[in-house]
């Protein structure tokens, strides 16, 4: 409360100050995340994929993933630090695995959708297995991967404003900074700025997501 | 030459799709697998480019069991339409058209010059297609690609799956004849499934008529309409077919003949309008009726644009009166002496009331002329435009 007087004005000047400080927090929060969903996005299509082509496995794959999305994130932290100890690894390994459920299931969904005409298309024209996922399928299913991706970097933006928790950097760092001297400057600080990247992460991958929709509608007969 | 010996096929599920299936289908020729829904036409087709494997039996393509041969390599020189066109949504229509080339490592110019060649084969100008989506054409439009993708490798085998039947009535005759044509330049050995007689007819060199997994007869047209094998054929090509074959001379009345669903306009519309029906039907005249679907009159394409200028103009203020018309039950060789009497290029048929029923037009009659005399090659007289 002691320093709301200042209002906006007093934010924005503040921000000014420790813009420098501000920027290398938000460039670590990046970087975890991109750390985090790059490494989702290597595990979690060869998984979405396995899960399309065999039925057998797919709920198996499918529910692991589901009961570590379900789980709660400061809980997820605590057995991730655990095994990994503190530092920058657990925190994009947590990452990771939080993202990794919306990349398999979108993954797994956009396979399922492929036409079955165009797949049988596909292997009527000659291609092997290897060219029907790389040319027809998985092309077919980037508007659903987009769609996940978008979700996982949004829960992830959000996540990693734990990571100080666990002895990581990013903006979370101004949070907690913030709630230990009870300086509301110093919360608005390091909150608005990640809001605001969750905000523009989910509006540019939208954007994506509808560009890849474009010139990929299904052919009417 | 693709012979079937012995072939069965037998799903997981116990049920007996073909049960022994014995056929030679001849290189160079068009041969037409036809029969009710579920027969196995389509399991037939599949199983030539091993999309399905026999569960007995053998199938070989010039003297090879294509069992031994590398099913990739096997598809990728048979040419493939599908069932539902299956173009790929994602690539353009140059890049669905030279799949088969690509995958073969064709060079890239090589492929866009048969790309190129094969789009203005069907009438499409590649300047505007190539670059284009398969969403972005028409179904008739799409089902041409399905086509010519198949043609693309050149290949000597192709398999079409009742290509044009999403089609309407038009368009489909005009990829009936398209393939025609096609063949009589290309001579490729074509394996066509439909299940409507009158298009096995026109296109087909040989017919094989199936029923539930069986092969009920094989034969030329002519034969199989002279001599149908039991009373399923008979009944499959239908009441009558088979009476213009026994009967010949018995001359028809406009009834069987007439166009039913010509184009027709009521007289509100506007001459934009009218351009535009003209059109989507491809023909250069409209007839004009009521809501109560009596004949008004008659509006052509020159008229119209003659007066095209003005917006306000409907076609009732362009339409010329129909002074010549027939009735329902009137011979056909009383209709034809007034076409030819007066010049006419069609006749339209009406009831007592003046209510319009339908329209004779010169390919129509001459069409049903040929049916009827129909003889040894069926397709010959369907290249008049109608
Ligand atoms: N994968 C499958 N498993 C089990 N049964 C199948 C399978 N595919 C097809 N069938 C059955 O085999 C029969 C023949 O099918 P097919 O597709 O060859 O028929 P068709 O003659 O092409 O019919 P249509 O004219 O409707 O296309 C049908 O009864 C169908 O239900
Ligand atoms: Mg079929």
């Amino acid at each position: 409360m002691n320093n709301d007087s200042q209002g906006v004005m007093g934010w924005l000047n503040y921000m000014q100050d420790h813009a420098g400080y501000l920027l290398s927090l938000t460039w670590g929060h990046l970087v975890m995340v991109f750390c985090g969903l790059g490494l989702a996005l290597l595990v979690g299509i060869p998984l979405g994929v396995v899960c399309a082509k065999n039925e057998k496995l797919a709920p198996w794959i499918l529910t692991t993933a589901n009961i570590i999305q379900v789980l709660p994130s400061l809980a997820l932290l605590a057995l991730v630090m655990i095994m990994l100890g503190l530092g920058f690894k657990t925190i994009v390994f947590s990452l990771f695995l939080y993202s990794l459920l919306p990349i398999i299931r979108n993954t797994y969904v956009g396979l399922k959708e492929v036409d079955a005409g165009v797949n049988e298309a596909g292997k009527g024209v000659g291609m092997s297995a290897w060219q029907l996922l790389f040319k027809v399928q998985l092309p077919l299913s980037l508007p659903f991967l987009m769609a996940g991706l978008r979700l996982a970097a949004v829960i992830a933006i959000g996540v990693a404003t734990l990571a100080p928790l666990i002895g990581g950097e990013g903006l979370g760092r101004e949070i907690y900074a913030g709630l230990n001297l009870r300086n509301n400057l110093k919360i608005y600080a390091g909150a608005i700025p990640a809001a605001l990247l969750a905000i523009l992460a989910d509006i540019v991958l939208g954007k994506l997501q509808d560009k890849l929709k474009q010139g990929r509608r299904q052919a009417k007969v | 030459m693709i012979q079937f010996e012995d072939v069965k096929k037998t799903y997981e599920d116990g049920r007996e799709v073909l049960k022994s299936v014995n056929l030679d289908i001849q290189a160079g020729e068009i041969t037409v697998l036809i029969g009710p829904s579920g027969c196995g036409k389509t399991t037939t087709m599949k199983l030539i480019n091993r999309l399905i494997a026999p569960s007995a039996g053998q199938i070989r393509i010039d003297g090879q069991d294509i069992a031994k041969s590398d099913p990739v390599g096997l598809r990728r020189k048979i040419g493939y339409v599908i069932q539902n066109i299956g173009l790929f949504p994602h690539m353009t229509i140059a890049k669905n058209v030279g799949v088969v080339p690509r995958l073969l490592k064709w060079d890239r110019a090589a492929t866009d010059r048969r790309v190129d060649e094969l789009l203005s084969l069907v009438g499409l100008d590649s300047e505007i297609y190539r670059s284009r989506y398969p969403s972005e054409l028409s179904g008739g439009q799409q089902q041409r690609i399905g086509v010519i993708r198949a043609l693309a490798a050149d290949p000597d085998i192709i398999l079409m799956d009742e290509p044009f039947s999403a089609l309407d009535p038009i368009s489909r005759e005009q990829l009936q004849n398209e393939l025609i044509r096609l063949q009589q330049e290309l001579r490729k050995t074509i394996v066509f499934v439909t299940h409507d007689m009158d298009e096995a007819i026109k296109l087909g060199d040989t017919i094989v008529l199936m029923k539930d997994g069986n092969i009920v007869q094989t034969g030329r047209p002519e034969q199989i309409l002279r001599h149908p094998a039991n009373d399923f054929v008979k009944s499959f090509i239908g009441k009558k077919r088979l009476a213009n074959e026994h009967q010949p001379d018995e001359l028809p009345i406009v009834d069987e003949v007439m166009v039913e669903h010509p184009a027709t306009a009521s007289p509100t519309r506007g001459l934009a309008e009218a351009v535009k029906m003209m059109e989507k039907r491809r023909v250069d005249s409209l007839l004009i009726v009521d809501k109560n679907n009596r004949l008004q009159g008659s509006v052509s394409i020159y008229r119209v644009l003659d007066q095209y200028g003005e917006e306000s103009k409907t076609v009732a203020d362009v339409m010329k009166p129909v002074e010549h018309v027939v009735q329902t039950g009137t011979s056909l060789s009383a209709a034809l002496q007034i076409m030819s009497e007066h010049q006419l290029s069609n006749l339209a048929v009406v009831r007592e009331d003046r209510q319009f029923v339908g329209l004779i037009t010169r390919g129509t009659v001459v069409s049903h002329m040929a049916g009827m005399y129909a003889s040894e090659r069926p397709g010959e007289s369907d290249h008049v435009a109608v």
